[in-house]
């Protein structure tokens, strides 16, 4: 049972951050279908800083330093899309999904450059990375919880407080669902849209470390972050664009997802199931849920669409 | 030149422009990483199969007749107005139907092709079903099932029908040409003209498909109903079409046409899956993306597109490990893919821009 809250924690944390991401890129009007990609990328920053001055740094400023760097990182890929999206008016699922291939070719030559390099260039490199991940984690009692548990309970108050309370929030919601009427009380569509992008890439690079590192010491980057962008996009259509609602699912999800990691050593191994059909079990729940939600969906209205201000 | 003549001219001229950024990108990239033999490698990337005469070519042509098959797949899509980023996950069951009938089931090549085929379509029906019945867009269903997909074919390919499709020696699928020799597609002699042991005539019958889908697509009804439906849904149900019927159909379609892909790629023997380290997804179900984008969906665009992509990844994996890493080339392929997305729309601003200069000429 501690097991499974661990878990449960573990993945829930990821998935909150990068759904909430996505709500915010969704809430200005961009669909962000390369959250998957900007977690590689974020991640991948993070854990390079972690594997390059690991023991080099005092701790809290490696733990800082690592934190920031994902976020900016994801911050600056996430451009990437909004200048195609925005700017460019360009298709926002084509755009996302280059950038999800881009991301997985980037991290893969990288941390092979970077382990060939290391290994003086003997042409075996892979593309997996070694860190210390215990500076990140806190032992309370028998459960232990990592500093992005922390993080993600913060930015989930702050965003609902600035989503539903501020006039920033309720700009930014007004580009989603019209950016016409928006932009006729003069709010530019366009900057809120970007700002919704890059809040987008900035917790989706959190989250990308969020979801490495806590769990293990060393990643192998080439299968990206396995899916767990996507299980955040499905986390942030059941939760219906809330704050509140997309933390319960993204529990809901965590439980699904950690039932992977528990099967072996709980009461769930004399079932005899393979370690496949747990790694299905999240995106299996995810699809029977869509299906009994999305009928009566509050996408906000205006997400996909290009916003033309010379359009009728 | 005719207006139509234009239009696929400034096409193509818009693909090569994202293929030149591309590839400038990829050259940018390999300075950084050894600027010393920047040049040797791109030029390997350039030259592709042909660096390694013949052999290279032949496996070229082998890696370009899935790569049609997944392209025309998001093509057909794109012009009915979906978006199948399944296609690797409609490839990835459609290998286990053709490997299930050709081992277990001991079919010869044919019916194995035309079972990985309506394995692709199961899986790529299943995205429609919940588009047109459940309002569920079809990209998150395509992408929940690429992983449902993976995870389930791992484990029939692993354990599934008490492990007879897994050699313990090599931790692959048995190799097709000991265990199914029935199975292989034959070669025609282009085994030998390549030295090659997995050139087959899969190429020809991809090509044949993409000619067929073309002719669906242009001179038939059915397919100016599904191109009704991907201009404009409503439009096209008040004209008495059954758009959510057409919905499902376009992505069974598209489904069958990634799961011949995985057909001709594997029952040519040219690779054997590994369900134990096998957790992403295969990257020639993604390459359709590109490969879709830039033939602008034509199916005969197709069909080049998918022999450039194919020459650009059989490059990447000449490069000297020692210095480079084969992934550069998927890196170049994503950037193009990232310029595809916009590109197009520029070619709308030179269409109009023409249109304007001939209007001016016509007034004067």
């Amino acid at each position: 049972m501690v097991l499974l809250i661990k878990y449960t924690l573990l993945y829930a944390v990821v998935l909150l951050l990068v759904a909430l991401g996505g709500m915010f890129s969704e809430r200005s009007g961009v669909i962000n279908i390369a959250l998957e990609g900007i977690m590689t990328i974020g991640g991948l920053a993070g854990v390079f800083v972690l594997a390059l001055l690991g023991g080099k740094l005092p701790t809290p400023v490696l733990v800082a330093l690592s934190i920031v760097t994902s976020i900016v990182t994801g911050m600056i890929y996430s451009l990437l899309l909004a200048f195609s999206a925005i700017t460019l008016k360009a298709d926002q699922t084509i755009g996302g999904t280059a950038l999800n291939m881009l991301a997985t070719a980037i991290a893969i030559v990288s941390v092979k450059a970077f382990n060939n390099s290391s290994a003086a260039g003997n042409g075996a490199a892979s593309a997996k990375l070694t860190y210390d991940n215990s500076p990140f984690i806190y032992k309370i009692g028998p459960v232990t919880i990592n500093i992005f548990f922390i993080l993600a309970i913060i930015i989930l108050v702050c965003s609902s407080i600035f989503l539903f309370r501020t006039k920033w929030g309720l700009r930014l919601r007004a580009c989603g669902e019209h950016p016409q009427a928006a932009d006729s009380v003069g709010i530019n569509v366009y900057r809120w849209r970007y700002a919704g992008v890059v809040i987008s890439g900035a917790l989706g690079g959190l989250g990308g470390l969020a979801y490495i590192v806590p769990s293990v010491s060393t990643w192998n980057f080439e299968v990206g972050v396995a899916g767990a962008g996507f299980l955040a996009l499905a986390v942030m259509i059941f939760g219906q664009w809330k704050p509140y609602r997309i933390a319960g699912a993204a529990v809901f999800f965590a439980v699904f997802k950690s039932l992977a990691n528990i099967a072996d050593s709980t009461a769930l191994a004399n079932l005899g199931w393979s370690k496949n059909i747990y790694s299905m079990m999240p995106f299996i729940a995810s699809m029977i849920i869509l299906a009994f939600t999305s009928k009566n969906s509050r996408a906000p209205k205006a997400e996909g669409i290009p916003y033309d201000k010379g359009a009728r | 030149m005719n207006e139509k003549g234009k239009d696929v001219l400034l096409s193509i001229g818009a693909s090569l422009v994202c293929i030149v950024i591309g590839l400038v990108v990829g050259l940018l990239i390999l300075c950084c990483i050894n600027g010393e033999n920047a040049v040797d490698g791109f030029s390997r990337i350039l030259q592709g199969g042909f660096y390694l005469k013949p052999k290279g070519i032949g496996s070229e042509i082998t890696q370009a007749a899935p790569l049609i098959m997944t392209g025309l797949s998001v093509a057909f899509a794109f012009k009915t107005g979906l978006f199948n980023i399944g296609a690797a996950g409609q490839y990835t069951v459609g290998i286990f139907g053709a490997l299930y009938s050709a081992i277990i089931l001991g079919l010869p090549w044919y019916l194995c092709l035309l079972v990985a085929m309506i394995c692709g379509a199961v899986w790529g029906a299943v995205p429609g079903i919940f588009k047109a019945y459940f309002n569920v867009n079809e990209v998150i269903t395509s992408i929940m099932f690429n992983w449902i997909g993976l995870y389930l074919v791992n484990e029939l390919l692993y354990t599934g029908f008490g492990g007879a499709m897994y050699d313990q020696k090599t931790t692959r699928t048995y190799k097709l040409s000991a265990k199914a020799p029935q199975a292989l597609i034959p070669d025609a002699g282009l085994n030998s003209i390549f030295k090659t042991s997995s050139t087959t005539i899969a190429i020809f019958i991809a090509i044949i498909i993409a000619i067929i889908m073309y002719i669906i697509l242009n001179k038939t009804m059915f397919g100016y109903e599904l191109k009704a439906c991907g201009f404009n849904k409503d439009a096209a149900k008040y004209a008495g079409i059954n758009e959510k019927r057409n919905i499902i159909l376009s992505m069974t379609i598209a489904g069958a046409l990634a799961g011949i892909g995985a057909g001709l790629y594997f029952l040519s023997g040219a690779s054997e899956w590994n369900p134990q380290v096998a957790t992403a997804l295969p990257a020639i179900g993604f390459n359709g993306i590109p490969v879709a984008l830039l033939a602008m969906s034509n199916p005969i665009g197709v069909v080049f597109a998918a022999i450039f992509v194919a020459h650009i990844s059989v490059g990447g994996a000449y490069l000297p490990t020692k210095y480079f890493q084969p992934e550069i080339a998927d890196l170049i392929v994503a950037v193009i893919i990232y310029l595809c997305a916009f590109v197009m729309l520029f070619k709308g601003v030179v269409i109009n821009l023409l249109k304007k200069k001939h209007a001016d000429k016509e007034g004067k």
